[in-house]
């Protein structure tokens, strides 16, 4: 009988996590940022089929950079989520809190128990009824959560990102600046060539009872 | 709940439904009565109508529900939003046919989110048939839930309406279509005074106008209670998407129809 070789539990984490960040690092970032009215999420995308932010909820949105089909799958899983909660009980009980958890679940699961880990990191944002009860959340591969302020990103570019988002916010600016910002904070991490298309959308503060909207990549 | 990425189901089937979803939580709604089980008499609901004018289609249900000769409810909603670019109105057994709405809308919007687009009007009107037929073995124990629906075709730019039966057969209709106790007197009513390519005034006066007509021939349905300021339900689908019609212009609507009734 032949024994399996030992490898200590440190090196097969590390050995898994450089796999995955290897994963996210060849796709393209995606960053969200606050303003008045909400939230924006705006990422380089040049498919303008293939979305990588999309509506969850009512106030909810999400946002996948790294393998397609891995973040689709939890797009889906957590539309799936979300509806079975609101019809279950009722539409303000659906919280990107508690969705950011079920998130945070599966891929810590995923990382630890599965072959290969998501090569995958995702957003979830909610828009509040007030600018303090906006959330950001970040969740990386292997299921650790971040509780984000004012602006995040994800992506192999991130922390660069997130230093130069860091010096361009400023509390309560209006959509344009944001955009302005977001635009800025991605093209300066896009290689030479420039960039190709965007994917921008909003979850913001309205009366409509389903807040997220789509922005034209023409207008932006 | 937890998301369960291995329960994502088979990739080749179309659109994931999320009426299988529930089924598969086993969540689902229970269409379906013990054999033997005695006879119900739930609230149900009467009047509704939907017809075509000149920019869609206009909607309007009455208020009340009853309970054999018993006034269950008096401000039952009876129209609602399917989606922003379709509307569905209810007669039968209320507490069903409310449950059968709202899956309905939760459905539609799923559909759209997984999809990133909104299912065509045909796509919504069949799969509400299947709603219905779905609930065909409630229909035989008497629990009877017929729906109308409506909604702007985005492709065709034209408003569309469909009536059901209790099997869950779809018609679309061209005019106008009814449903509910009082059915049967305000589509007497439309047939005398409907006109193709009405504006939307004339349209919403003509749909209360309809609607008071059921009420004085027809016990089940609620005419407009000017005391109690009760007004029935009016909204429109066109190319803007769905609208309700404000409560205040209902109102004048009503005053002026039970005045020509009486």
């Amino acid at each position: 009988m032949t024994m399996p070789f030992y490898v200590p539990p440190e090196q097969l984490m590390k050995d898994r996590a450089e796999f995955a960040r290897k994963g996210i690092a060849r796709g393209k970032s995606i960053v969200a940022v606050q303003y008045r009215d909400g939230v924006l999420i705006l990422g380089e995308n040049p498919s303008g089929t293939l979305q990588k932010i999309s509506e969850i909820y009512d106030r909810l949105a999400f946002a996948g950079v790294g393998k397609y089909n891995e973040f689709e799958q939890l797009r889906i899983g957590g539309i799936r989520r979300a509806d079975l909660t609101g019809y279950s009980y009722s539409r303000e009980d659906v919280t990107a809190k508690s969705l950011a958890n079920a998130y945070a679940q599966t891929l810590g699961h995923i990382f630890t128990q599965d072959v290969k880990p998501y090569e995958v990191e995702i957003m979830v944002v909610e828009v509040g009824a007030i600018p303090a009860d906006d959330h950001i959340f970040r969740i990386t591969y292997d299921g650790t959560l971040y509780d984000e302020q004012r602006f995040s990103a994800i992506g192999g570019a991130s922390d660069t990102l997130m230093q130069r988002l860091g010096a361009a916010h400023h509390e309560g600016a209006p959509l344009e600046d944001a955009i302005g910002w977001a635009k800025a904070a991605c093209t300066s991490v896009i290689d030479e060539n420039g960039p190709v298309g965007w994917e921008a959308a909003v979850v913001e503060r309205t009366e409509r009872r389903r807040a997220f909207r789509r922005l034209d990549p023409a207008d932006l | 709940m937890t998301l369960d990425p291995s329960r994502q189901g088979d990739s080749i089937t179309p659109a994931e439904s999320f009426a299988a979803l529930l089924r598969s939580r086993g969540l689902g709604p229970r269409w379906d009565l013990p054999a033997g089980s005695s006879r119900l008499d739930p609230p149900e609901g009467t009047t509704v109508l939907a017809f075509r004018y000149a920019d869609g289609v206009v909607m309007a249900g009455d208020r009340r529900a009853t309970s054999g000769n018993v006034i269950a409810h008096r401000r039952v909603q009876k129209v609602f939003a399917a989606d922003q670019f379709s509307a569905v109105a209810i007669a039968g057994v209320a507490g069903i046919a409310l449950e059968l709405v709202k899956l309905f809308q939760t459905e539609l919007e799923h559909y759209e989110k997984l999809e990133g687009r909104r299912l065509s009007l045909t796509g919504k009107a069949n799969h509400l048939a299947a709603m219905v037929r779905g609930q065909l073995p409630m229909a035989f124990q008497g629990l009877v839930v017929i729906p109308l629906f409506c909604g702007y075709d985005e492709q065709d730019r034209v408003g569309r309406l469909y009536s059901y039966d209790v099997v869950g057969g779809s018609y679309e209709e061209t005019d106008y279509a009814t449903e509910g106790s009082g059915g049967r007197d305000a589509r007497l009513f439309l047939r005398g005074t409907f006109v193709p390519d009405l504006t939307e005034t004339a349209a919403v006066d003509l749909a209360v106008a309809a609607l008071v007509a059921a009420a004085e021939e027809d016990t089940g349905t609620g005419g407009p209670d000017l005391r109690r300021e009760i007004y029935p339900n009016v909204v429109t689908v066109s190319a803007a998407g769905f609208a309700e019609v404000p409560e205040d212009r209902v109102a004048a609507a009503a005053r002026v129809a039970l005045e020509r009734a009486t």
